[in-house]
């Protein structure tokens, strides 16, 4: 009988590690300089300046009306589309300022994706919503690298199970978590390096928004991620690094656990407590 | 803002009871210490009565840290609070216990006659006595200064210890007579060099709560 | 307590009653008219009545032509005035905000106001005169200006209707401003703006003045567009103030098949609308 002479190992039976700063890019894939940020004659952002490195997922949290969805869409310049805008600092992604002059705008918007806070599916079937993105940029050659950017797209989204048998059907046809995800998909299918989530879960039922949560943590392998939430305990479970938005203000960036446990700033414990917000 | 005044008096609902435990475990403490030098069984008996109350005031305090951290979700400041409470309340407990050891201790010895080598053992827990208290004072005014300071004076009672064990050994050699007596007396000294350590974790989760260090096993 | 909530009873039967007393009015009027019409006409309907070309009084002859003239110059009417109409609400809708944009809104609705009578002596002065003639293609461009108006306001409130969420996604894909109105906007408004365009052809399908100053009428079968044709209102209009019995029977049973007609592309168009995508 063999006689054990090493102390047996213990298992840590941990599936999902609690990953450290290290694990993640130490590239910053993000930079904010000075960011203030004007709604007509109304300033809506005050001297916003913040890394994000890559492969992390950063959640932005605050109070109604703190500025924090208002920041996010600077990162792809989707407030473009409201008229009466005015942005002034730099947004550096990959050391490139996206406000510089000459910039285009719809290779950024190739390069940060955007999930929204309603799902948003076009009225197409389920798979021409996939493509739609590969579709107009161009991206593939043939009808099977289509076929397979879709599928592939569809299995990142944890939704190919549930809808591989009527790819050709209304998208309106599935459940809000569905969606949701399908508008992931969507986003993912033309393999963006950032993905920005404009509180992606607000409007699903627990179940759904938990499935999201899982989704985000995978997706974190390759992709930055930055979410808006308003819901503090899901920064909490699905964030590496949080920031707090007050006023138009970047009030503290800290790692989650930090924040969650001991903040900095006592606006930002304030809000954390629920004394305020 | 209607939850977080809910959360503001489930949090001083729990402040108060964990110091009336703590209050619990000084008086059992200083009781059972009377019943052994003043050798009055009376009231070493009313300290065993009483550690029932003490126990169930323990599990009252863990039962309402547990919904707290379910219903309220607290964070930073809060969540270190409760979870300090929530590591707190046993400690005080088992101070409370080796009291009630000690008051045992009282209750056999007082059957026999009277021994000097008693009045050292006032001086440790004297000293154990103003470390919990000191302690207690720290927790309540979350003053992370003070509870560095008691846990130095630990040192103290571990001094103290080693002094009586060797002095009771010396005894338990030279007068035999007394030699169960005095073995007795050495677990008291035991079980106050005990409670100083746990006046020490007892700190340093109150410096885990004001300052979110953890200084646990530094030393 | 029981006195008011008797008078309240009261007063509420008694309105109930007053409404109910104007929709059998209002119904009651329309269906004395289709009625009128049926009885009068359906006297003088058979399939020569349909095929035939008008003959001099007493022999007999029909509104086949005029049936036919009709519906040249509706498609010639579609033709010009659908995409025209379209694009016009395309532009009021996704590109027209400002200064010009309301300009354009303004004369598109004081464009649907004015009198068919005008926009007929209009395209006379502009086609019929240099042209030296009487033509089909007056009649359809008559036609057609008096549907842009219409067309365009039912494109613009049809594509105002589809959420801003639905452009943000598409936006938010890289997708061109162009792109996202071709692709996606536009189809998702597809029904609606469909439905416009059926209701102004119906509404079109019963103009006369203008066709008396541009297509004016013709006893043949239409050879080219660039000759007079005869259209159901016209002939119903002659044939009504005529001296003549026969034809004033052939009136009214020209009135009963256009009446249909109209009655047809409605009720086509409620079927139509009836299933949502």
């Amino acid at each position: 009988m063999p006689v054990q002479t090493e102390p047996p190992k213990i298992q840590i039976r941990d599936r999902r590690p609690l990953r450290g700063a290290d694990e993640a890019g130490t590239a910053k894939k993000v930079a904010v300089r000075d960011l203030n940020f004007f709604y007509g004659r109304v300033q809506a952002l005050h001297n916003i300046s913040i890394e994000i490195p890559e492969r992390i997922v950063m959640a932005f949290i605050g109070p109604s009306g703190c500025g924090k969805s208002t920041f996010l869409r600077t990162l792809n310049r989707m407030n473009d589309v409201i008229p009466g805008t005015r942005v002034a600092g730099q947004v550096l992604i990959d050391d490139h300022d996206i406000y510089a002059p000459g910039t285009d705008v719809v290779e950024l918007r190739r390069r940060v994706g955007m999930v929204f806070q309603k799902s948003n599916p076009f009225p197409k079937s389920i798979f021409d919503n996939v493509a739609y993105g590969l579709r107009i940029n161009r991206v593939t050659s043939s009808s099977s690298e289509l076929a397979g950017r879709v599928e592939q797209a569809l299995k990142d989204a944890a939704l190919w199970s549930e809808v591989k048998d009527r790819l050709k059907t209304s998208a309106l046809s599935l459940s809000g978590g569905q969606q949701q995800r399908l508008c992931i998909a969507r986003a993912l299918a033309i393999r963006p390096e950032v993905l920005l989530m404009d509180e992606p879960a607000s409007a699903l039922d627990p179940i759904a928004t938990s499935k999201i949560e899982e989704l985000i943590f995978d997706l974190k392998k390759q992709y930055t991620i930055v979410i808006v939430t308003h819901n503090m305990q899901q920064a909490a479970r699905v964030s590496d690094t949080t920031a707090f938005f007050l006023l138009g203000k970047l009030i503290e960036v800290n790692s989650t656990e930090k924040m969650f446990t001991a903040p900095n700033e006592k606006l930002t414990e304030d809000y954390i407590t629920g004394r305020f917000g | 803002m209607d939850l977080h005044r809910h959360l503001d008096d489930e949090l001083s609902s729990l402040r108060d009871r964990v110091l009336l435990l703590g209050g619990e475990a000084e008086q059992a403490l200083e009781r059972a210490m009377y019943a052994l030098t003043e050798r009055d069984s009376e009231v070493a008996r009313e300290v065993l009565d009483h550690d029932d109350q003490v126990d169930h005031l323990e599990v009252e305090i863990d039962r309402q840290c547990i919904d707290i951290m379910a219903l309220r979700q607290p964070a930073a400041r809060d969540l270190r609070f409760v979870i300090s409470v929530a590591k707190m309340a046993p400690v005080l407990e088992r101070i409370a216990d080796h009291a009630c050891n000690i008051a045992r201790t009282a209750i056999d010895l007082n059957n026999e006659p009277e021994l000097k080598s008693v009045l050292d053992l006032s001086r440790m827990a004297e000293h154990a006595l103003k470390m919990l208290r000191a302690a207690l004072d720290a927790f309540t005014s979350n003053d992370a200064v003070t509870a560095r300071q008691v846990i130095e004076s630990d040192t103290e009672i571990n001094d103290l210890y080693n002094h009586t064990f060797h002095r009771l050994i010396e005894l338990m050699v030279t007068e035999p007579a007394t030699a169960t007596r005095d073995a007795r007396l050495l677990f008291v000294a035991k079980h106050l060099e005990r409670i100083g350590d746990y006046v020490t974790d007892i700190c340093e989760l109150t410096v885990y709560m004001a300052e979110a260090a953890f200084i646990k096993h530094s030393n | 307590m029981n006195n008011s909530d008797y008078i309240r009873r009261a007063n509420s039967a008694f309105m109930t009653a007053m409404t109910a007393l104007c929709t059998l009015l209002a119904v009651g009027a329309l269906l004395i008219i289709l009625s009128h019409i049926a009885w009068q006409g359906i006297g003088s309907l058979n399939f020569q009545f349909l095929t035939d070309s008008p003959r001099p009084v007493g022999e007999g002859g029909g509104i086949g032509n005029a049936i036919i003239g009709s519906l040249v110059l509706l498609l010639l009417a579609s033709g010009i005035g659908l995409p025209l109409g379209i694009c016009v609400g395309v532009y009021l809708s996704e590109i027209g905000r400002g200064r010009f944009g309301g300009a354009v809104r303004f004369i598109v609705d004081t464009l649907t106001g004015i009198p068919s009578i005008v926009t007929g002596v209009f395209v006379y002065a502009i086609l019929v005169l240099p042209m030296k003639h009487f033509s089909a293609l007056a009649g359809g461009v008559a036609l057609a200006l008096i549907m842009v108006p219409i067309v365009a306001r039912t494109t613009e409130e049809m594509l105002k209707l589809v959420p801003h969420s639905l452009r943000e996604g598409a936006l938010a894909l890289g997708a061109p401003q162009w792109r996202v109105t071709l692709g996606v906007v536009i189809p998702a408004a597809a029904p609606g703006i469909a439905t416009g365009a059926m209701l102004a052809i119906a509404r079109v399908s019963g103009e006369t003045a203008p066709l008396l100053f541009t297509a004016f009428g013709s006893r043949f079968f239409p050879s080219s567009l660039n000759e007079p044709i005869a259209s159901l209102t016209v002939q119903i209009y002659n044939y009504a103030i005529s001296p003549y019995d026969e034809w004033h029977a052939q009136a009214w049973a020209a009135t009963l098949v256009l009446m249909t007609l109209v009655l047809s592309i409605n009720i086509v168009v409620r079927i139509l609308t009836r299933k949502k995508f």
